[in-house]
């Protein structure tokens, strides 16, 4: 080991090791390390002030005891003691050090910045390496904040050393990709991207990658880098192996910097110069053509070196789409490795075809490779192979082979990984809804999934088939036939129990006229499962059973002694009891005719997005689509592809469950009798008993009356009575005067929210030109979206009609939008104007924790403008199950047991927002000993905004 | 889908906030499992960086030789190998390229193995601060700052003259 025993050999450290090493257990090893640790420390601590080397040293040692996975909690000091040193070594040290445990500690980060910045001003280059290497390690803010504007001009300096340029480039990339607000543009961009012509191939490899990361963000500024950059890469490509020197690697020219310049390239669309883009399309038929050349060596590095740039040359040939030739010729050489032994060359193929079959040039070629993939995924013994060969199957797939796809998709579902098979699951039951012609075929498939994936079938999938049996007339018949006979298995999956309750409690008369599906054998057959079933189940069952009393008047005695029996009108779960009750009461007392008007066939949905895709996107996260619609929406292809596009480009997930078991949309004209017969089990505003809390707020509207005439909204004041009133809760009554009642109903789910509005005439008169409209300030425009559907114009007397808000939460907010209402009753103008409840709060989703992380947690928000706290008295009576719901109702998880006073509430959660999403956690502590009733709320969220508006809404509730 | 644990949702709200770099981490570990060298591009705090750790290594030494030396894992593409008896693990980000990625591997041993003489695990573990000097002269912010393998040597033993004419050698009472 010739270099190791070169100067600085640490003994001390090299013991340190080596005891550590000999240690026989996890105790030994704690106890060597806390007995260096108080060594250390007293030596930190005494009286005679350590020299250089042994600070070092120790500092070292402290670094492998954290390395090793210890928390150190000392030591910044000595280490930022030693940036000053003028010794390479010990400054060397410190600067690892600081790297690696850097602490926001607000007095040290001024003196690490100070110490850098004499370095970066000492014109020493191994000193201003160094300190160029730590700023680009760390990449906090505060390091921008000092550096970023004095990096740029060190960078384009004509008398900068290579290797400081090198340091300079990727340090100012890291800035840049954390801070960009605070790295300057100027005139040393034009100069940056002149260093793709420097002499040194290391300067313009770090360069590369600084233009890459600037042209993503701002491409206009950095066009000129596309000619530079073509004439490097026709340079490299062309060049005899030997001509870059020690850049040659393994006989491939200069590798990285090929891959880097062409995934500059991709930055920008094909070159419009005629001369530039031939140029650039010989680059890359050279490239390809050197795939075919026998091998210069039979290293892997030489073909992995080569072939890197192979598939960065490839995916530049896909981002342009443009040159026909190309893309078949890439199609043709993947399809090669398709075959190859290298295992690492399959996987990459198969990935890399994914996105060519999106291509309209290719999409034909890649289907070709079908039998090949099939194969793979029945062959290929390694688990992330097999699942991009699923992935291809999904981007190839066409109305020309959907039904052989689907069919090997399914047949491999029998023995996927359990890894894959959910997603297996999602790429199905799209496949077979997009290219379903034979709707019988797309209901046989879903079906099969349920057989053989049950499991991982969610709810998106059946909710989905049961919209479009309901929307499509022509399978009714069919798919009711086929749940019937699917239900006869001795053991069937509980979702194919929901399908089935579903489509027969719609649909089972279509096949009633069978006597093998008589009314009663239909129920005997769905409620021999129901024992079996969970609540949620049990609950789309029991709305399926008075479905039937509709349907089949010779089958309600039977049904009723069901509802009526105690383990029915008993259930300890009130769901279930609440529809025993209300479903055998309604089937007493109501006439056929209304019982009809009720429970009459579910009227087609709208047509929409399947929230399955939406399913499917999440599940592969942000930006990590290889998905066919995303990748078609840059294709100008067939009708078939372009059909495609639509889709994800609405991008409007579906908000509340498409289709709830417990709680089945309906549409607004349905029959009123079915609102006060309150046979929907859910809480409806109108016979809410929160209704009666509710004061009316007459005031407004009759100064309204006497000054009729100003229509204009801005006189009108707003009214936020109600508005606290619904911080933790959705429903209930938001405004009532003598003319006019408001309920609302609301659901959220991540970052949408959709409110359901019932505007109530109290009147006998009709409401005319009814009209509504939502408007936010300025500034909420941009944090919220609000999009109201249209209201009818017209309110009879004594009706109500609904209204559908849907809410997209961008970011954080404080203000809330208006709800301004205008009508004409009995010739005068009524405006009206309502607070919406739309809070913050609402869009949490509830964290679960174990006491360990939560306090972990909230150390880490220990920030001072990351907490806000308010001590005020109770206003309500202090009652735990109350404060409990209230917390509760504010969104949060509520965590038991994690304060270690058994009085003090402590919830979790997170904030979702289409832009972030903030975790947040809450202590609230009653103090119930002292004369007035107090509380203390503190909140820490990691944004100091949140952290306030939280605490606002929820102090006011107690 | 597993449900979304603290963990992961934790994850999403970072990735929400930071793209994830070109190169996110690199990790070297043992087939014992036992880190060796860690580097991140990515600001995560040391729970998060103990926990992906934890994973991957978990991960990946569950893997079969012959695997292919790529996998998804979370939102990110995971490139190994395993040399002797240590493994090198990085992590990059969808659009990258995972055979020069390979490579970056390949040539940082090479660094290795031209600075210690046939670098074996011991080198690494007694020498650890070398081995994080090597690469921050490699790689930077995650980047290719210089592939010439000459080049980077001639920076390193540079530093080292630099330390045989400053550093005092003192094998004075150790600890």
């Amino acid at each position: 080991m010739p270099a190791v025993s070169k100067g600085d050999g640490m003994r001390g450290l090299a013991v340190f090791i080596s005891d550590i090493r000999n240690c026989k257990s996890k105790e030994a090893e704690i106890k060597r390390i806390n007995k260096e640790l108080a060594n250390i420390r007293s030596k930190f601590k005494g009286d005679k002030a350590l020299d250089g080397y042994s600070k070092k040293k120790y500092v070292c040692k402290l670094l492998f005891i954290f390395l090793l996975g210890h928390d150190i909690d000392f030591g910044h000091m000595e280490a930022v003691n030693l940036l000053s040193s003028n010794k390479y070594t010990e400054k060397q040290i410190g600067y690892l050090f600081i790297s690696v445990l850097v602490n926001s500690n607000s007095d040290l980060i001024r003196l690490i910045n100070n110490a850098i910045k004499n370095d970066l001003g000492s014109r020493n280059p191994t000193f201003m390496n160094l300190a160029l290497h730590c700023i680009a390690n760390v990449g906090s803010r505060e390091m921008a904040e000092a550096f970023a504007s004095e990096i740029p001009s060190i960078l384009v300096a004509g008398d900068t050393m290579d290797s400081v340029k090198q340091s300079a480039a990727l340090c100012l990339l890291r800035l840049n990709r954390t801070s960009a607000d605070l790295v300057p543009m100027g005139e040393w961009t034009a100069r940056v991207v002149h260093l793709l012509n420097d002499q040194h191939l290391g300067v313009v490899t770090a360069a590369t990658s600084l233009i890459t990361t600037l042209a993503q963000k701002s491409p206009d500024d950095f066009k000129t880098s596309i000619s530079l950059a073509v004439a490097r890469l026709s340079r490299i490509v062309t060049s005899a192996s030997i001509d870059l020197q020690d850049y040659t690697y393994y006989f491939v020219a200069a590798p990285w910097l090929s891959v880097k310049l062409l995934r500059l390239l991709q930055c920008y669309p094909p070159p419009e110069d005629a001369a530039l883009r031939s140029r650039l399309t010989e680059c890359l038929e050279t490239i390809l053509n050197k795939a075919q050349e026998p091998p210069k060596s039979k290293k892997v590095q030489h073909s992995n070196a080569k072939n890197a740039v192979l598939f960065e040359a490839i995916s530049l040939i896909i981002h342009h789409d443009s040159e026909p030739t190309l893309l078949v010729r890439a199609c043709n050489q993947l399809g090669q490795f398709l075959q190859h032994r290298e295992t690492n060359l399959r996987y990459l193929a198969l990935e890399s075809m994914c996105t060519l079959a999106s291509s309209e040039f290719s999409h034909e070629t890649v289907k070709t490779h079908i039998e090949t993939v099939i194969n793979a995924l029945k062959t290929e013994r390694d688990v992330s192979v097999r699942q991009r060969a699923v992935d291809l199957l999904y981007a190839m797939c066409d109305r020309s082979n959907a039904k052989q796809i689907v069919a090997e998709m399914l047949s491999y579902l029998e023995t996927a990984d359990y890894s894959i098979r959910e997603e297996i699951v999602l790429k199905v039951a799209i496949l077979a809804e997009k290219y379903a012609v034979d709707y019988t075929w797309y209901v046989d498939t879903i079906l099969n999934l349920i057989r053989i994936a049950g499991d991982y079938v969610s709810e998106e999938v059946w909710y989905r088939v049961i919209q479009i049996v309901i929307n499509r007339e022509d399978v009714q018949g069919y798919a009711a036939k086929t749940v019937f006979e699917a239900l006869q298995a001795p053991a069937c999956h509980e979702n194919l129990v929901k399908v089935g309750g579903y489509i027969l409690g719609e649909f089972g008369n279509l096949i009633a006229g069978d006597s093998r599906s008589s009314p009663l054998v239909q129920f005997n057959l769905l409620h021999s499962k129901f024992h079996l079933c969970s609540v949620p189940t049990r609950a789309l069952l029991l709305s399926a059973y008075i479905k039937f009393i509709n349907l089949f008047p010779e089958v309600k005695a039977t049904i009723q002694d069901v509802l009526r029996s105690d383990s029915q009108l008993r259930n300890s779960d009130v769901e279930l009891q609440q529809r025993a009750v209300e479903y055998l009461r309604l089937s007493c007392i109501a006439s056929t005719d209304i019982l009809a008007t009720v429970l009459e066939e579910m009227p087609p949905f709208p047509e929409r997005e399947s929230s399955i895709l939406a399913k499917l996107k999440k599940k592969k996260g942000p930006g990590n689509l290889p998905d066919i619609d995303d990748a078609r929406r840059n294709v100008n292809g067939s009708t078939e592809h372009s059909e495609n596009t639509e889709a994800p480009k609405k991008s409007s997930p579906s908000l509340v469950a498409d289709l709830l078991p417990t709680n089945r949309p309906r549409p607004a004209s349905s029959s009123p009798i079915m609102r006060s017969a309150g046979t929907m089990g859910t809480t409806h505003p109108f016979t809410d008993l929160l209704n009666l809390n509710a004061t009316p707020s007459a005031g407004a509207s009759l100064l309204v009356d006497v000054f009729s005439e100003s229509p204009a909204p801005a006189s009108v004041d707003v009214c936020e009575e109600n508005f606290l009133r619904f911080v933790c809760k959705n429903n209930g009554v938001i405004f009532e005067n003598q003319l006019l009642q408001i309920g609302l109903k609301s659901e959220y789910r991540q970052n949408l929210g959709r409110i359901y509005v019932f505007y109530g005439n109290k009147t006998s008169t009709q409401f005319l030109s009814f009209s509504t409209s939502v408007a936010s300030c300025d500034m909420l425009k941009t944090q919220l979206n609000v999009h109201a559907k249209t209201v009818d114009p017209l309110i009879d007397g004594g009706a109500q009609v609904q209204q559908m808000l849907n809410i997209e939460c961008v970011s954080d907010f404080t203000d809330a939008p208006v709800l301004n209402i205008q009508f004409r009753y009995g010739g005068t103008l009524q405006n009206i104007a309502v607070k919406l409840p739309v809070m913050l709060n609402k869009f949490f989703q509830p964290t679960e924790m174990t006491s360990q992380d939560f306090f972990q947690r909230w150390k880490q928000l220990g920030a001072p403008e990351q907490e806000v706290q308010k001590i005020f008295k109770a206003k309500h009576p202090m009652d735990t199950d109350v404060t409990k719901a209230k917390i509760l109702g504010f969104g949060v998880a509520l965590l038991d047991g994690v304060d270690p006073n058994p009085a003090n509430f402590v919830g979790a959660g997170v904030i979702h927002s289409k832009c972030t999403q903030v975790g947040c956690l809450l202590r609230l502590e009653p103090n119930t000993q002292a004369q007035v009733k107090m509380y203390r709320l503190t909140l820490r969220t990691s944004k100091d905004t949140v952290s306030q508006r939280l605490c606002d809404l929820l102090s006011e509730q107690f | 889908m597993s449900s979304y644990n603290a963990f992961s949702l934790f994850l999403r709200m970072l990735s929400a906030t930071h793209s994830f770099l070109s190169s996110s981490f690199m990790l070297l570990f043992s087939r014992q499992g036992k880190l060796r060298l860690q580097k991140w591009y990515v600001p995560l705090c040391d729970k998060e960086k103990k926990k992906i750790t934890r994973e991957l290594v978990q991960t990946v030494l569950a893997r079969k030789p012959k695997m292919c030396s790529f996998l998804e894992w979370r939102d990110l593409k995971i490139v190994y190998k395993r040399y002797a008896s240590l493994y090198f693990c990085c992590a990059i980000e969808d659009q990258d390229n995972e055979l020069i990625t390979l490579e970056i591997i390949h040539r940082y041993v090479e660094l290795l193995d031209k600075y210690f003489g046939s670098v074996c695990e011991l080198d690494i573990i007694f020498n650890f601060e070398k081995a994080y000097f090597i690469l921050d002269e490699f790689l930077l912010g995650g980047e290719a700052q210089e592939t010439s393998k000459k080049n980077v040597l001639k920076a390193i033993e540079q530093a080292d003259l630099l330390q045989e004419s400053g550093g005092i050698d003192e094998e004075e009472l150790e600890e």
